[in-house]
């Protein structure tokens, strides 16, 4: 018997991925960046997924950082913040933290400190929600390569 | 998008070769230089990923057919930068990408800095297919 385990984890995997397109968590772009990964890049996903956690974690201690100013006013560089952090979340397939970058966007635009200060608490929690499932997602694909990998002994 | 497709569209644009043994090899007079203008890492390596997948060549220090360029830049922004390039005499297709026009006079000012066309993030290989049409009829 070779590779059970693998495919209930590759089940595992494309529940927990549908559960996430439905929620709106992801999006069709998500689809397309996996479609991007080959023989000659079979980590694509996960890199380009780090390298998006790591800038939306340096963007989301600027947010803060910038709204928790007493004297805050520097609107304008709060959008450069939010506009980046847009980018990098719609060409993941980031869904609802792109959209709640939208809205947060433009309680920015309106100078309305109050909203951008609920908007940020939402995008944190969007933010964690999303990067707990995406590491569940990778932790599933590594236990599946893995069990993949299983081979049981011949009996002689 | 499997393999089979990316090997329709490049050969659709005239990228690949695919005739030769082992997956063909790069016509020397349809291969294609392409810069990724963006300050934000991730887009940078999706973006050149495309690219790669598409046979294109993304370098650093050449002339180039193509360039990503995008809009929401914070220290000169895609706007700036396309018109100071085309001050400069560059004749690179300029495509512009931005996370979302605000209004039509934004993109209308993008355009008449001197793009040769726009596409909305998120960058998917058919925007970017579109995009490589235009670099063909040019050429």
């Amino acid at each position: 018997m070779l590779g059970l385990g693998a495919d209930r984890l590759w089940a595992d995997m494309n529940r927990l991925l549908a559960l996430l397109f439905h929620q709106g968590v992801l999006d069709e772009q998500f689809v397309q960046l996996q479609q991007l990964q080959d023989e000659s890049s079979p980590n694509f996903v996960c890199e380009v997924v780090t390298i998006y956690f790591h800038e939306s974690e340096k963007l989301l201690k600027n947010l803060r950082g910038l709204l928790m100013e007493r004297e805050f006013s520097d609107y304008k560089k709060m959008g450069i913040h939010l506009n980046q952090f847009m980018g990098s979340s719609s060409s993941i397939g980031a869904k609802r933290v792109r959209n709640v970058c939208v809205a947060f966007r433009a309680a920015s635009e309106q100078n309305n400190r109050a909203g951008c200060l609920r908007a940020l608490e939402l995008l944190e929690h969007e933010y964690c929600y999303l990067k707990n499932k995406l590491h569940e997602l990778f932790h599933i694909e590594q236990q599946r390569l893995l069990a993949a990998g299983v081979r049981y002994p011949m009996q002689n | 998008m499997s393999s089979t497709n990316t090997e329709n569209w490049m050969k659709d644009i005239g990228v690949v070769d695919l005739t030769g043994v082992g997956g063909g090899s790069t016509s020397a007079a349809t291969k294609i230089t392409a810069l990724v203008v963006d300050d934000d890492s991730v887009n940078q390596t999706i973006h050149s990923k495309m690219l790669e997948n598409l046979g294109i060549q993304n370098q650093v220090e050449t002339i180039f057919d193509l360039i990503l360029m995008d809009m929401d830049m914070p220290v000169m922004n895609g706007i700036e930068a396309t018109r100071k390039l085309r001050e400069m005499g560059v004749r690179s297709i300029i495509a512009g990408v931005s996370t979302c026009t605000r209004d039509e006079r934004e993109q209308k000012e993008f355009m008449e800095a001197g793009l040769d066309d726009f596409q909305e993030k998120p960058l998917t290989t058919p925007k970017l297919v579109s995009i490589l049409h235009k670099l063909n009829k040019k050429c």
